[in-house]
């Protein structure tokens, strides 16, 4: 197992396509539900707990070998939103051909020979860390800190925020950060006992609402 | 979504310099344009389209900084039917859409080559940034870089990757230099300083049919590359 595999995956310039994604932030931001540091702070921490925690989950079971089609079903399940979907599964797609040509392995080719339209991003990057000879938990590492700095790169772009503030803000959710991926590799662990219900379904409403509507914008910057 | 076959080359996921895809049919030549806003990537994207588009099969990527506006001037002008015109989101960062992370831009590549096959030219334009934006040779085969006159006419001469690297220079908008002062002779001095031998071309893209070098420079590309697909 190498440290720096995880280090190159869970690095925000691995290039697939979450650049472009805001996690949500950019139709918070429109809400004034997000306007400064303590406010995407809140977001953030919002986003790890719920999402990020779900997201962690499914990584971790594609991680420890768990069915990846019953996972892409389970992550259908735990994201009801339409659109939220769609960007999942693109996401997923870009994440395959990173992980493909990055980590080679013969379940990342046939997860895409299954899902040619993408599988949900999260399985991937667990399956993108079995592939990186990574475990269970250093993959929900990876969705965790993704779930957090997604949003808070994104906001300092659309707010001019000081990069210096996010990072604080990043460093100051790193201990939760750290338990959502313990919980959500736990989760894993007992999926082969309990069946796929183990992991966590943990939602944010607003986020599939607002996810929805963002959608349907016409000019905006992210893609999600 | 993956031309290559898993099996026969599984670390390969982009096809520069590669004509052919792993089943053997020619895939399209990739063109990006990119520079500066408003220096007339869209105006020369629309322009080459109306040119070559009885000639050959043609598709358009956009990289809008904000969504849709050129895809938009795109569809209005009719240059081609819509199906053929797809606008990518950068997230605020045209530059990194194609170059540092492709995944977006590569996938409607593929999409437009996989719903309008046999395609002959993807035009790919950039969100328009500043000097130092370039494309991955990953995205496109080849790339033009499009300045204009009326920006400064010390702008060859202040280089960066876009104007020495490219490999076809376009200093747009000639019919301006009168009225802001351009003098076109150093622009060519300092382009011809900065890129050796590499090919400048002057537009003024509201002339008439003041694409055609261009379009001549982009048919010599598509001959040479069915060519190399033919051996
Ligand atoms: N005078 C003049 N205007 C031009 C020329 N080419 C483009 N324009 C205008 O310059 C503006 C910006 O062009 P556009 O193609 O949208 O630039 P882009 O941001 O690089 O895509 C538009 O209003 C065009 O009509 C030219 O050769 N001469
Ligand atoms: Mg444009």
């Amino acid at each position: 197992m190498s440290r720096a595999a995880l280090l190159l995956l869970a690095d925000g310039r691995f290039p697939a396509g979450g650049h472009a994604h805001s996690g949500g932030v950019e139709a918070a931001i429109a809400h004034q539900a997000v306007h400064d540091t303590d406010s995407l702070e809140a977001f953030c921490r919002g986003r790890l707990h719920t999402t990020g925690l779900t997201m962690a989950g499914l990584a971790a079971a594609a991680a420890a070998g768990v069915d990846p089609l019953l996972l892409d079903d389970a992550a259908d399940a735990r994201t009801p939103a339409p659109a939220l979907r769609a960007v999942a599964r693109r996401l997923g797609r870009q994440m395959m051909r990173a992980a493909r040509a990055t980590f080679p392995s013969e379940d990342l080719e046939r997860l895409a020979a299954e899902r040619p339209q993408g599988a949900h991003q999260p399985l991937v990057l667990g399956l993108a860390a079995r592939a990186a000879g990574l475990t269970p938990l250093d993959a929900a590492h990876a969705a965790a800190y993704e779930n957090a700095g997604g949003p808070a790169t994104a906001a300092v772009r659309l707010l001019s925020l000081d990069p210096l503030d996010a990072s604080g803000l990043l460093a100051r959710l790193s201990s939760e950060t750290d338990a959502v991926a313990t919980a959500a590799a736990q989760a894993a662990d007992r999926v082969a006992a309990e069946g796929i219900d183990a992991l966590p379904s943990a939602s944010s409403p607003l986020l599939d609402i607002t996810g929805e509507q963002h959608a349907a914008w016409s000019v905006r910057l992210f893609a999600s | 979504m993956h031309l290559d076959h898993p099996v026969t080359m599984p670390q390969r996921h982009t096809h520069s310099a590669e004509p052919l895809s792993a089943d053997g049919t020619r895939r399209a030549l990739r063109v990006g344009l990119g520079g500066p806003v408003g220096s007339g990537k869209t105006a020369s994207v629309a322009a080459l389209c109306r040119t070559l588009r009885e000639s050959w099969s043609i598709a358009v990527v956009t990289n809008d900084i904000y969504t849709r506006e050129d895809a938009e001037y795109l569809l209005r002008e009719a240059v081609l039917p819509p199906e053929r015109i797809t606008a990518v989101e950068t997230g605020a960062c045209p530059h990194t859409a194609i170059r540092d992370d492709i995944s977006a831009n590569l996938e409607a590549v593929e999409h437009l080559e996989e719903t309008l096959h046999p395609l002959d030219l993807v035009l790919v334009e950039s969100g328009g940034d500043n000097l130092t934006a370039t494309f991955s040779k990953g995205l496109v085969d080849v790339q033009v870089f499009v300045i204009d006159v009326s920006s400064g006419d010390d702008i060859p001469r202040k280089g960066g990757p876009g104007i020495t690297t490219a490999d076809l220079l376009l200093v747009n908008k000639t019919d301006l230099a009168p009225h802001v002062g351009a003098d076109l002779a150093t622009m060519a001095d300092d382009a011809k300083r900065q890129r050796g031998d590499l090919p400048v071309i002057f537009t003024s893209l509201t002339s008439d049919d003041g694409i055609r070098e261009v379009a001549d420079w982009v048919t010599a590309h598509l001959t040479e590359w069915h060519a190399k697909a033919a051996v």
